[in-house]
């Protein structure tokens, strides 16, 4: 397995009047074929614009300031925008949050399906008219031949999502980039649209990096997950590895946060404090302010996302003591919710 | 069409939508319609000749053959009003499409580009909005000349900055949205992406802001010929017969306040269009 898309040290910035946000720093992702890699955090920790800057779609004035991207073996960071643009086409598709404005509602949606074929694949029209049936009954939206002709706004939300899943596909892609593909949907919905995901990753071994805040959404579909904090990731792994046993306090206090419905608790527990300051430097860790473990050292020194074993990485200079550090993080919750009630 | 897609949901939205576009677009096409074939119909409608003159039957009141009077010099008023209609509406067409098309263009790149031509077309349209459109319509074809080319160039060199704002600024927002990311992300030809994903989405605007644009067209080629420098003598046309009636307000009030009134009909159904045109889409 190769790898279809390396993020090395990834920095976006955003030139902004009254200074420079830094919204991204130093992200390292390897997404290869068949592989479902999962990029989750609250808003503003960057990981849309990390997916963004992959595909080269970052919103004006937001730029790549560092790092590089190897997309398929090449590095396209100082490629013209018109071979970089051809290039990332290529290998990659990305599919968007809301389906109803990711489709162009003045197009039928087979024709949006069979664009890209027709048009940049050169195949003929009756080939992209085929392919694009094709890959509608392959998304599973039942009869396709009649559906091709619909107009996007006459089509229930799930449906829209898998005709995006369906254009995405039409290029042949081997990385399928997702932002938040579910999150404008119902939680049944959802999990049809990732089943679709699923299997096509199983099925066809198409890869798949999924960006998203609903550490749900992941924990079924990603086999490696990422957790992103402050524009950096502060830690990495498999995610049933994850998710069983944290190793950075903020994920720990992130797993914690999901409300379980096995347990009697009639509230919702946060994580107290606000994310950093993204427009100001950042010495040591960002997360030090909210941080129930922080030591001394976190608020001077950054820490690097170090491994731990293989496969797994955890920015924290406490990651390989979580026994001491998960005790204090209970405490620290019984006097928050003593304030609280 | 309909049938193949009538089991998705939301047909009785689409037939609500058609009716809502009936009700509206369907009043201001029949108007328009209606005084389109006036026009084209004069011949048929009116015997009398509209360049004809009598000066012996000069401001008749209406009746006795002349269904609205005659004018100064004896010609049929009835008949210039049909006649003008040809004039007016052709000119007041072809002096919003120039502008739509040259400028609709121009902010459809300088959205999608942006850059240096969008700062310098800007700049650009900043200094024709800074001077008043007739003062500058009528240096124009002052400069230019009197005549129908005249008004064409004079409006199509002021009228293009509002269409070039308002595709640019529409563009600007279409292209954030994510089915604009979606084409650009699957690498199609830029052509392609400004052709069929921008345009569609942004010319609404531009084309409900054209059917208003026709009536300040109309009303500029009314103030120029009223400043003699609009469509040349004899050519019928309703700015001219507004001017020409002018003198004879208090006693024949007719000869100007008809053709103001073919104005004002005019507007009402382009305005009605424009309405109708956005009830359909769906849009306020």
């Amino acid at each position: 397995m190769s790898a279809l898309l390396e993020l090395h040290d990834l920095d976006v910035e955003i030139p902004l009047p009254d200074g420079t946000l830094h919204a991204v720093r130093g992200v390292s992702l390897t997404a290869s074929a068949g592989e479902s890699v999962g990029l989750v955090g609250e808003s503003g920790s960057g990981k849309s614009l990390t997916l963004r800057a992959a595909m080269d779609l970052l919103p004006v004035p937001a730029r790549v300031s560092g790092g590089s991207i190897v997309v398929d073996g090449v590095d396209v960071t100082g490629m013209s925008p018109a071979r970089r643009r051809e290039h990332l086409s290529s290998v990659m598709s990305m599919i968007f949050q809301d389906s109803l404005t990711a489709l162009n509602p003045t197009m039928r949606i087979g024709d949006q399906v069979a664009e890209v074929p027709l048009r940049r694949l050169g195949r003929s029209r009756s080939e992209a008219h085929t392919r694009a049936v094709e890959l509608l009954d392959q998304v599973g939206i039942k009869d396709p031949e009649r559906r091709y002709r619909a107009y996007p706004h006459e089509l229930s939300g799930g449906m829209r999502q898998r005709v995006c899943i369906a254009i995405a596909l039409s290029a042949d892609p081997g990385l399928i980039l997702a932002d938040e593909p579910t999150t404008a949907l119902d939680v049944t919905i959802q999990a049809q649209v990732l089943a679709v995901l699923d299997g096509l990753r199983r099925d066809r071994g198409v890869g798949l990096v999924l960006v998203t805040h609903d550490l749900a959404v992941v924990s079924g579909t990603c086999e490696q997950l990422n957790v992103m904090y402050g524009g950096r990731i502060v830690e990495h792994g498999r995610t049933a590895e994850l998710l069983a046993s944290a190793r950075h306090p903020y994920t720990a206090a992130l797993l914690r946060s999901v409300p379980d419905p096995d347990l009697p608790v009639h509230r919702l527990l946060t994580i107290a404090g606000a994310p950093p300051d993204l427009m100001q430097p950042i010495t040591g860790c960002s997360f030090a302010p909210r941080c129930p473990a922080v030591i001394d050292r976190c608020a001077s020194e950054l820490p690097p996302l170090r491994s731990i074993h293989h496969g797994r990485s955890s920015a924290c200079w406490r990651s390989h003591e979580p026994e001491q550090w998960v005790s204090s993080l209970e405490t620290t919750d019984s006097t928050a919710d003593g304030v609280r009630t | 069409m309909s049938t193949l897609v009538a089991d998705t949901a939301p047909r009785s939205l689409r037939s609500k939508r058609s009716l809502r576009m009936n009700a509206t677009l369907a009043s201001g096409l029949t108007l328009l319609g209606l005084i389109v074939l006036a026009g084209l119909l004069a011949p048929l409608i009116t015997s009398w000749d509209p360049i004809a003159q009598d000066l012996t039957k000069s401001l008749q009141s209406p009746g006795d053959g002349h269904l609205l009077g005659t004018d100064q010099l004896g010609r049929d008023v009835f008949a210039r009003l049909l006649y003008g209609t040809r004039v007016d509406l052709r000119v007041g067409a072809l002096a919003v499409l120039f502008p739509f098309v040259i400028g609709g263009t121009l902010g459809l790149v300088a959205g999608w580009r942006g850059g240096w031509f969008d700062k310098v077309l800007m700049r650009l349209v900043d200094i024709v909005v800074a001077i008043p459109y007739l003062v500058l319509v009528i240096a124009l074809v002052f400069a230019l000349g009197a005549g129908t080319r005249s008004i064409y160039i004079a409006i199509t060199a002021v009228g293009w900055v509002a269409y070039a704002r308002i595709v640019r600024g529409e563009v600007l927002v279409a292209k954030e949205q994510e089915y604009a990311l979606a084409a650009r992300a699957s690498g199609l030809p830029t052509h392609r992406i400004l052709l069929r994903h921008l345009l569609p989405n942004v010319v609404l605007q531009a084309f409900v802001f054209s059917m208003s644009d026709v009536v300040l067209s109309i009303l500029g080629i009314v103030t120029l010929g009223y400043l003699g420098l609009g469509v040349p003598q004899p050519t019928p046309d309703w700015g001219s017969m507004i001017q020409e009636g002018q003198a004879f307000i208090f006693t024949k009030w007719y000869l100007a306040a008809v053709p103001g009134l073919a104005v004002v009909v005019t507007g009402l159904a382009l305005a009605l269009i424009a309405d109708g045109f956005v009830h359909r889409s769906g849009r306020r």
